[in-house]
């Protein structure tokens, strides 16, 4: 167990956050899983049954070295494939802004899933305001940050932007983790000017 | 299907095939040959029987103590038993799937027991059209009942019965091996632990069945033919080349075509203003046409791709899905290539939907290529890769012991 252990201390904050919210034996999908290092690592720790949906070929070639079972797409057309409930979680960690119709995602990971368990980078982070007010130049991501013309294209979102898509369309937050860096943080009514990253549970 | 080894007659960009006494090479191989359904024929999709029935086959590696690492490779529609190895020392041509199959390759020879058999109505040692016909003492020719790909799979799983194996580890190949593939998971579910259905589909398009038409019909077209019945005369090589031709081009993508051949002139500075050969890419086909009647036979080309027309596993299910109700246990890695134009991603992609609403383990890549429908015989690195991963991870998963080198041959 000191080798699971010693990969999950490896884990990047954010997915050690969504790590901790998963039990023993789950089935767990994961949208957009990359190299599939978090499946892997819950696959090891906690012996859940793993599927990933990965669009890079590098990120699917890494998937299948490390034996995780993933589908090569774009997650907008692969979701609709799962039957409902096939699934206790399903993941999203870092990909809603680069969605198109982000509730329709959401929608249907509550369909496919028992829960849904979203992260995202909070643009509402105060450092990212102030940069805005006192630079006049576009507040970079708080995560990861690039100048505007070279970071993916992504449509930036805040704390409060998502708790009122899920209050418009009654998703509900079950749980909620802020993190400040690689920092957990309690989560408190500022939470939208704290954060560098939200994790919400979705029922 | 093209064979490897004449792809390399013309294409120089691939490496070179490793020398028979490599260490990654099975070396000398031998074709054998299992005779069955004597007393008892066996009964065909069509209601027709066919009996008795030889396939030729070859084997790599060796069996482990339980028999539970034998892989079985389908081969595509002009392909043989000859996978892997050399026939004779001064053999210049391995066998078609070489580059994949031997020691510390994809399909590992240290580790599995790797079978490959030539299909029922093939011309390559198995019975086909071209075999004699017990009854008459002479080529069946037309006379041969036509088969599809669940008779090709129906004759291989009496070859795996025959070799002692209750459950394949593994069953790979591409295009028509990819269907093959697909059947055994259909036809018999409890008896394949992991499937690689690459560069394939579950249903033949008509686009597919079209190809095929026009190959037939070029066959049909030479008088030599003579419905079926050449065997003591002239065979209708002129046909069988058009066929081949037509499938070369089916192989190939627009860029590729362009990366070997361009506009260039076969051995001429300019155009001859006559109907010679003016342009590399009609030598190309011209030559591959030639040297394909030397080693298939045309009554086999109506029947190979015939069975692949007649491929639908959705046929009588309703939907794609229903045909892997029983398959859900089967952990499946998908692979298309993004410029095969034959055998597009979407057929891939469609395949992977059904399997993923029965809830099967299955993976699915996508793969960057130029080589077109070729694809999967020749981006030979990253197949290799995906191949030795994905079968790794069945191996531990399933606890598959490996063969004791020094044992006593359990292969036969």
């Amino acid at each position: 167990m000191n080798d699971a252990r010693e990969i999950y201390a490896g884990l990047r904050a954010d997915l050690r956050a969504v790590a901790d919210l998963i039990q023993p034996n789950e089935r767990v999908l994961d949208l957009g899983c990359g190299d599939g290092t978090l499946l892997r690592c819950l696959m090891d720790t906690r012996h859940i049954i793993g599927r990933g949906v990965e669009l890079s070929e590098a990120g699917v070639l890494a998937c299948v070295r490390q034996g995780v079972t993933v589908r090569q797409g774009d997650l907008n057309l692969e979701l609709r494939d799962y039957p409902d409930k096939s699934f206790d979680t399903v993941i999203l960690s870092y990909t809603l802004p680069y969605l198109n119709d982000p509730a329709f995602i959401i929608k249907d990971m509550l369909r496919v899933g028992r829960r849904a368990i979203v992260s995202f980078p909070n643009w509402g982070y105060w450092r990212s305001r102030l940069s805005l007010l006192l630079t006049g130049r576009m507040p970079r991501a708080p995560i990861d940050p690039q100048p505007w013309d070279s970071a993916p294209r992504a449509r930036p979102l805040t704390v409060g932007d998502f708790t009122d898509l899920c209050a418009r369309h009654k998703f509900r937050i079950a749980s909620q983790i802020c993190l400040q860096g690689a920092q957990r943080v309690p989560v408190r009514f500022d939470t939208n000017l704290r954060a560098t990253t939200a994790i919400f549970e979705l029922h | 299907m093209v064979s490897r080894s004449s792809v390399f007659a013309v294409n120089s960009v691939v490496n070179p095939g490793q020398p028979m006494n490599a260490s990654n090479s099975v070396g000398i191989v031998e074709t054998k040959y299992f005779t069955f359904a004597q007393d008892e024929p066996l009964v065909l999709d069509s209601g027709e029987t066919l009996g008795p029935i030889t396939l030729a086959y070859e084997t790599y590696g060796r069996l482990n103590a339980n028999r539970s690492n034998a892989i079985l490779i389908s081969h595509a529609l002009s392909g043989d038993a000859h996978a892997a190895g050399y026939h004779t020392p001064d053999d210049q041509d391995p066998g078609w799937w070489d580059d994949c199959i031997g020691p510390g390759k994809a399909f590992d020879t240290h580790k599995y027991f790797v079978i490959c058999a030539n299909v029922i109505g093939g011309c390559k040692g198995s019975t086909g059209p071209s075999s004699i016909n017990p009854k008459t003492g002479k080529p069946y020719g037309l006379g041969f009942p036509v088969v599809t790909i669940g008779d090709m799979v129906r004759a291989q799983r009496h070859l795996i019965d025959f070799l002692g194996i209750d459950k394949l580890l593994a069953i790979a190949g591409g295009s028509m091996g990819g269907m093959q593939v697909l059947q055994w998971t259909v036809s018999y579910p409890d008896r394949v632990q992991a499937a690689l259905p690459l560069a394939t589909t579950a249903r033949h398009s008509p686009m597919l069945i079209a190809f095929s038409e026009v190959g037939r019909q070029a066959i049909y077209a030479d008088p030599n033919w003579n419905g079926g019945d050449y065997y003591d005369g002239p065979r209708p090589n002129a046909g069988l080349a058009v066929a081949r031709m037509v499938g070369h081009i089916t192989y190939l993508s627009e860029t590729s075509m362009h990366q070997k051949f361009g506009r260039r002139l076969q051995a001429r500075e300019r155009y001859g203003y006559d109907f010679s050969t003016d342009f590399a890419i009609e030598g190309y086909l011209r030559y591959k046409g030639n040297r394909f009647t030397e080693r298939f036979d045309a009554n086999s080309y109506l029947y190979v791709t015939k069975a692949m027309d007649y491929f639908d596993l959705s046929d009588g299910q309703g939907s794609l899905a229903a045909a892997f109700l029983n398959s859900a246990r089967i952990t499946y890695l998908v692979v298309s290539f993004t410029s095969d134009w034959l055998y597009p991603t979407y057929h891939s992609k469609e395949l992977v939907s059904a399997l993923t609403a029965v809830g099967a383990d299955v993976s699915f890549c996508n793969l960057q290529s130029t080589w077109g429908h070729d694809a999967f015989l020749l981006e030979v690195d990253t197949m290799t890769n995906l191949i030795t991963n994905f079968i790794g991870r069945i191996t531990s998963d399933y606890h598959i012991p490996l063969p004791i080198a020094e044992s006593a041959s359990d292969s036969r």
